[in-house]
């Protein structure tokens, strides 16, 4: 395999009429990586996606996905990616079953239906129409068929938007087993906690444009990268942002033994990926 | 090539499955027709001249339920669905996936004027077409005309839930006003000058001849001209407006 990236977007933008939803956004992600695009609703996230997967034509910029520019639709390349849509339908007469052997007949080496749908927990409604499986059971469904073609890429769009907490943990499990077969996922979310589960990598977007980058640990290099917490002796909690901890707390622990005194509740913390998106996506 | 005409037929016998496993679709567009037969065939049974009226108008019926009806409905509810959208990411050459669903269409066509031209031979004392390939000629225009007026139409349709009021408003009128023409002695001239621009009087004025009166295509010719323009008409815009996804996403 190359060591290419899997895809490679520089300066992106995409204006609809006057509304600019992508404005000059640059992607990189390796082969084999889990890249997280997380963002609130309406921040140009699903456009992004759907401009690499070819369903919209780019305004401006250079995009190329697996080597090639998915605005052109060639049949190689979507024989090389699978799609999990947002709000992708299905015929309500078929079964999961006939949906898998059908779209699998597409790709030319395709996985194996019954292990497929093994895989997507769908073995025991394999017969079973889909206008009689529930929420739940359909979004199983279409991890199912974008995965039955055993593709090299896999985009997900909101892939848990609407799971309880069980089922988001059991379609956790289903993209961590994707990653560890070697496969690259590009993933949009409003969730934080999905992405700093699985990404290797996360993008902060927000009105079409990325506002940070990184490893979701190492995110937020803007921000202080600890927050050191502790309450008075008189009660008043007390919070200091620091680069440097080992300094700080060696002052503070000093302070308070010389004093012959305690720090009540002293902790010591990253910010969360959580703090670092709430700040960078607040509304001035 | 190849590829493309394997992964069209296999498209074909997914529709073909699709329709059959429902039972509405299966009713409109297959029942409806032979029940307007055999109830007018009920009605008319006193008179051979009605009767001979009757049979090519239902044929005619028959394809403009088959292709217009039936193409409007689904490609609206698998667009709003989100279907077509899913089909659109999937490694299928869009000429397999039209070639399957206008291979589905054609198919329930060709089945609906076999049962008409037996129906005729059978139980309304009419012979076996005395036009057999002017017959074949009739339903192919038909059936390309109104399937591109069919999927054309889709893009005007907003969501599924108005589909039946969009395709009915359409549908009926033109089916109305074209039996009235084509059946009065003697119908106002203006209510004619439309029904002969519209493309279902010209259909079924030429399914007449090939299957009841026996006069050829060649006498036809101004109907045959009418038809193939509503079809170039359906085709471009057919082609022009097609959207793969419901409005809100666009």
């Amino acid at each position: 395999m190359s060591d290419a990236p899997a895809i490679e977007v520089r300066g992106l933008s995409k204006r609809y009429g006057d509304y600019e939803a992508v404005r000059g956004i640059d992607i990189t992600v390796a082969r084999g990586e889990v890249f997280g695009l997380l963002g609130p609703n309406g921040a140009g996230k699903t456009t992004t996606v759907e401009i690499l997967e070819g369903y919209r034509a780019r305004t401006a910029g250079s995009v190329a996905v697996l080597g090639q520019d998915p605005a052109r639709r060639g049949l190689e390349l979507r024989r090389r990616i699978g799609i999990v849509l947002q709000s992708g339908g299905i015929y309500p007469h078929i079964t999961p079953r006939e949906a898998l052997e059908y779209w699998a007949g597409l790709y030319p080496r395709p996985r194996q239906v019954g292990e497929v749908l093994e895989l997507a927990g769908l073995s025991e409604q394999a017969d079973t129409r889909t206008r009689r499986l529930s929420g739940g059971q359909l979004r199983r469904l279409d991890f199912a068929i974008a995965l039955v073609g055993d593709p090299e890429l896999i985009f997900l769009d909101e892939p848990t938007t609407g799971f309880d907490p069980e089922a988001r943990r059991a379609a956790w499990d289903t993209i961590r087993s994707l990653r560890d077969l070697g496969k690259t996922i590009v993933l949009t979310t409003h969730y934080l906690e999905e992405a700093q589960e699985l990404a290797d990598r996360v993008a902060i977007v927000k009105d079409g444009r990325i506002l940070a980058d990184g490893p979701p640990r190492e995110l937020g290099a803007g921000a202080p990268h600890y927050r050191i917490a502790y309450r008075t002796p008189e009660g008043e909690a007390v919070q200091l942002d620091t680069d440097d901890p080992t300094t700080v707390l060696h002052e503070l622990t000093g302070e308070a033994l010389a004093r012959g005194g305690r720090l009540d509740e002293l902790s010591v913390a990253r910010p969360t990926l959580e703090e670092v998106y709430l700040e960078l996506t607040a509304d001035e | 090539m190849s590829e493309t005409l394997r992964l069209g037929w296999r498209q074909y016998r997914l529709e073909r499955r699709m329709f059959w496993r429902n039972p509405s679709a299966a009713f409109f567009n297959f029942l409806l027709p032979l029940l307007f037969l055999f109830a007018g065939g009920a009605i008319l049974s006193g008179s051979q001249h009605d009767l001979n009226k009757l049979l090519p108008a239902i044929a005619g019926m028959s394809v403009m339920s088959t292709t217009f009806t039936a193409l409007a409905y689904n490609i609206v509810y698998l667009r709003e669905r989100g279907v077509l959208k899913r089909i659109r990411g999937a490694p299928l050459p869009t000429g397999s996936y039209f070639g399957g669903v206008a291979a589905n269409a054609v198919t329930n066509t060709a089945l609906q004027i076999v049962l008409v031209v037996f129906a005729g031979r059978l139980f309304f004392g009419i012979g076996w077409p005395p036009e057999p390939l002017s017959l074949i000629v009739w339903v192919l225009v038909g059936v390309v005309a109104f399937a591109a007026l069919g999927v054309a139409f889709a893009h005007a349709i907003p969501n599924f839930e108005s589909t039946a009021a969009y395709v009915n408003a359409v549908f009926l009128p033109v089916l109305f006003l074209s039996f009235f023409v084509f059946d009065a002695s003697n119908p106002p001239a203006f209510l004619k000058t439309i029904a002969q621009a519209l493309p279902l009087l010209p259909l079924i004025e030429g399914l007449s001849g090939a299957m009841v009166t026996g006069s050829p295509i060649g006498k036809h010719l101004d109907g045959l001209a009418v038809l193939a323009l509503w079809a170039a008409i359906g085709i471009f815009l057919g082609v022009r407006g097609f959207s793969w996804e419901r409005a809100e996403s666009r």
